[in-house]
C-alpha cells in the first residue's frame, strides 16, 4: 500500500511542532465557531484567509482543515444544548439531541456525538488517504470535457437537487455564476462586466462574498427577527459519558453514519447536511427502538454526527484530487490554496507531496485533539453559549470587516460587503440558499474555461461533450439530479427534499 | 383575470416574486447586453468571451419568467415580521465605518460599527462604544503588529503603537 507509506511520511511532517500548533489553533477555532450559533466553518475560513497571507502555506491549510473538522464537532454541542444548530450539518442532531438534553441525558448525547465524530473522522480520513492516490491516477485521464461534466454535476447537486425549490436553488447558482463573470476572462484577457472600475478587474473576491453573505447577511437576518428572550441553554447534569447500553446502541450507528457520510462527501452529491439527514433516516428505519425517535433516541444523535464528520472528510477527496469544491467551505478552502499559488488537483500530489500528505496526516492528529477538546473540556465551550447575542454579533461584524480592510481597504470592497450583506439577508428572508452563490462564483469561471478548452480541442463540435462514456455518464447524472427532484416536487413529494436542503456549509 | 379568482380563494399572487423577477430580468439583460457588446472572437472553440455572459443572461431571464409564474401561483407563504430598525442600525454602522475609516483610523471606525451592531441587537448603553474601541485596539495590535496586516491607522493608533 503506497498510500500508507505516504501517510507515514506525512505524519512525520505533521509532527513538526509549528504545524501541530497550527492544527491546534484550527481545531480550537473550529470548535468555537461550531459552538457559536450563526457562524460556521465556511465563514471562519473566509475570515481567516486574508489574515494568513503572510503565514506558512502548509500551516495555514492545516489550520483551515482543522476549522472544518472542528466546526463539525462543535456544532453538535449547540444543537444538543440549545436546540439551535451551531452549523447547518447539525440540524438533525438537534431533533433527538435536544430531547435527550431536556430529559437530563445531555451528557450521553454530547459523548456519543463527540466519540461518533472521532470514529467517523478517523475512518474517513484514512479512507481519504487510501482513495486519493487512485483518484489521482484516474484524474490523469480526465480531459477538459470530463472536468466540465463533473462541474456541471456539482452545480446541479449544490443548487437544484435538494432544498425546497429548484427555482430558488438555480437562482442562487446563476447569481453566483453571473458574479463570477466579473473581471478579466482567463482565456482571452477580455475585460467583462467591470464597467471601468479598476477594483473589479480582479473579479469579485470569493472571500468578500462569503464574508458578506455568511457573516453580515446572517447578522442582519438574526437582528431583524429579534424576539426578545435568548433561548434557554440546557445545563449538562452528570458526567459526559455513556453507559454500556449507550455504547451498544451507538457504535453501529457511528459506522453506518460513516459509511453514508464519506461517499456523499466524496462524490459531488451535496455536503454534510445531506449526509446527516440520510443517516438520520437510516437510523430511524433500522432502529430496534423506533418509538424513541422524536423523544431522544441516542442513535439519532450518533449516526448523523458521524455522518457529517465523515462527509467533511469526504469533501476533501474531490477538493484535493480534482480541485473540485462541492461545498461552500471547500470552495473557500480552494481560494485558500490559490492564495498560496497552489492549485489542488492531481498535479499537486506530484509537485507538493509533502504538503498534501502532511495535510492529510495532520487531520488524523486534529481528530485526536478534537476528541480531547470535546470530551473532558466540553464545559469550557458551553460557556461560550452564554455570551449575550449583542456582543457576539458586534464582535462578528468587527472581525468580518477586519479581513477586507486588512487586505484591500478600498471603499469599493467595503461597499461590496454592505451590498452583498443586504443581498444575503434578503436571500435568507426569502429562503434562497447561500451556498450555491459561493460555489457558482468560484466554480463558474473554472467550468467556463474547461468548456471552451474542450470545444477548442474538438474544433467547436459540441458533441465532444458527450463523446466519452465518462463525460456522458456524468452529464446524464446531472440531468437526472436536476429533473427527478422536480418531478418529485410536482408530485407533492417535495417535503422530504425541502428538509434536506443544503444550507450554509 | 385568473389572479383575482385566486385572491377570492385565499391564494393571493405572491408580490415579492415579481420584484425578484424584475431584478433577475434586469441582471439578465445586463449580461446579454455585455455579452453582445464585448468583442467575441470564437477561435477554435467557436465560442469566446461573450458566450458565457450571453448564456448566463439567458438563463437569468428564464429564471425571471419562472418567478413570475411562481408569483402568479402564489406559492410562497407570508413572511415573518422583519425588524427594519435593526437592519438599519447595522447598515448604518457599516457605512459609518466605510466613510470614517481613513479619517479616524481602524479602531475608532470599528468601535462605531461595534456599537451600532450592539444597538441593533437591543443593547442601548453607551458602554458599547468604549468596549468596542478596546477590542478594536487589541485586534489592531495583534493583526497590524504581529500578523503584518496593513490596517489604516488614525491618531490613536499612532499614539499607542507609534505607527
Amino acid at each position: 500500500m503506497e498510500a500508507l507509506g505516504f501517510l507515514y511520511q506525512g505524519l512525520a511532517t505533521a509532527m513538526d511542532p509549528s504545524l501541530l500548533l497550527y492544527a491546534l489553533l484550527g481545531v480550537a477555532l473550529g470548535t468555537m465557531v461550531g459552538v457559536l450559533p450563526g457562524i460556521g466553518p465556511a465563514l471562519t475560513v473566509a475570515l481567516l484567509l486574508p489574515v494568513t497571507y503572510g503565514l506558512d502555506p502548509a500551516g495555514s491549510l492545516i489550520m483551515f482543515a482543522g476549522i472544518y473538522y472542528g466546526g463539525m464537532y462543535g456544532g453538535s454541542t449547540t444543537s444538543i444544548l440549545l436546540n439551535t444548530p451551531g452549523e447547518s450539518a447539525s440540524i438533525v442532531t438537534a431533533i433527538e439531541g435536544n430531547k435527550m438534553a431536556r430529559a437530563g441525558r445531555g451528557g450521553p448525547a454530547l459523548a456519543t456525538a463527540a466519540i461518533g465524530s472521532f470514529v467517523a473522522g478517523l475512518l474517513a480520513t484514512l479512507a481519504l488517504a487510501l482513495i486519493a492516490p487512485t483518484i489521482v491516477k484516474l484524474a490523469l485521464i480526465f480531459g477538459p470535457r470530463e472536468y466540465f461534466a463533473l462541474m456541471v454535476l456539482a452545480f446541479v447537486t449544490v443548487s437544484a437537487a435538494f432544498g425546497d425549490s429548484a427555482l430558488k436553488g438555480l437562482t442562487s447558482l446563476f447569481l453566483g455564476l453571473a458574479l463570477g463573470l466579473v473581471g478579466i476572462d482567463g482565456l482571452t484577457g477580455q475585460t467583462r462586466l467591470a464597467f471601468g472600475v479598476p477594483q473589479l478587474l480582479d473579479g469579485i473576491e470569493v472571500t468578500t462574498i462569503a464574508v458578506a453573505m455568511f457573516a453580515i447577511g446572517e447578522a442582519l437576518f438574526v437582528a431583524a427577527r429579534i424576539s426578545g428572550a435568548d433561548e434557554k441553554v440546557h445545563q449538562i447534569t452528570g458526567a459526559v459519558r455513556m453507559s454500556a447500553t449507550d455504547w451498544q446502541r451507538s457504535w453501529k450507528a457511528w459506522l453506518r453514519g460513516t459509511a453514508i457520510g464519506f461517499p456523499i462527501g466524496a462524490m459531488p452529491a451535496g455536503g454534510a447536511d445531506i449526509a446527516s439527514f440520510l443517516s438520520y433516516g437510516t437510523e430511524k428505519r433500522m432502529s430496534k427502538h423506533p418509538e424513541e425517535f422524536g423523544h431522544g433516541a441516542i442513535e439519532g444523535v450518533a449516526g448523523p454526527e458521524a455522518a457529517n464528520n465523515a462527509a467533511a472528510a469526504g469533501t476533501l477527496v474531490p477538493l484535493l484530487t480534482l480541485g473540485l469544491p462541492t461545498t461552500a467551505t471547500a470552495a473557500i478552502m480552494l481560494a485558500g490554496f490559490q492564495q498560496f499559488g497552489l492549485q489542488p488537483g492531481p498535479l499537486l500530489f506530484v509537485t507538493a507531496p509533502t504538503l498534501v500528505w502532511g495535510l492529510i496526516a495532520s487531520l488524523l492528529i486534529a481528530n485526536v485533539m478534537l476528541l480531547v477538546l470535546n470530551l473532558p473540556m466540553i464545559r469550557i465551550w458551553i460557556k461560550l453559549l452564554s455570551i449575550p447575542r449583542h456582543w457576539l454579533y458586534a464582535g462578528i461584524l468587527l472581525f468580518a470587516t477586519l479581513g477586507t480592510i486588512g487586505v484591500n481597504p478600498s471603499p469599493v470592497e467595503l461597499m461590496q460587503l454592505t451590498i452583498f450583506g443586504l443581498l444575503g439577508f434578503g436571500m435568507r428572508v426569502m429562503n434562497y440558499p447561500i451556498a450555491p452563490v459561493v460555489v457558482g462564483l468560484i466554480l463558474g469561471p473554472m467550468a467556463e474555461q474547461q468548456l471552451r478548452r474542450a470545444l477548442a480541442i474538438a474544433q467547436g463540435d459540441w458533441a465532444t461533450l458527450v463523446s466519452t462514456p465518462l463525460s456522458a455518464v456524468l452529464l446524464g447524472l446531472a440531468a437526472v439530479a436536476l429533473i427527478v427532484p422536480m418531478v418529485l416536487r410536482a408530485g407533492g413529494k417535495g417535503a422530504a427534499l425541502a428538509q434536506i436542503g443544503a444550507d450554509n456549509d | 383575470m385568473s389572479d383575482l379568482d385566486q385572491t377570492k380563494n385565499g391564494r393571493r399572487p405572491f408580490g415579492a416574486a415579481f420584484i425578484i423577477a424584475l431584478g433577475l430580468a434586469m441582471l439578465g439583460a445586463l449580461l446579454l447586453w455585455q455579452g453582445f457588446t464585448i468583442p467575441d472572437k470564437g477561435g477554435y472553440a467557436g465560442i469566446g468571451s461573450g458566450a458565457a455572459p450571453k448564456a448566463i443572461g439567458t438563463v437569468l431571464l428564464l429564471l425571471a419568467l419562472g418567478h413570475v409564474y411562481a408569483g402568479l401561483k402564489g406559492a410562497d407563504g407570508p413572511r415573518a415580521h422583519q425588524n427594519w430598525a435593526a437592519v438599519g442600525w447595522i447598515v448604518f454602522g457599516l457605512l459609518l465605518q466605510l466613510l470614517l475609516l481613513r479619517a479616524v483610523g481602524f479602531s475608532l471606525a470599528a468601535a462605531l460599527l461595534f456599537a451600532c451592531t450592539a444597538r441593533a441587537f437591543g443593547y442601548r448603553k453607551f458602554r458599547a462604544l468604549p468596549l468596542g474601541f478596546g477590542l478594536a485596539l487589541v485586534v489592531y495590535g495583534i493583526f497590524d503588529g504581529l500578523l503584518k496586516l496593513n490596517l489604516p491607522a488614525g491618531l490613536v493608533e499612532h499614539l499607542i503603537f507609534g505607527g
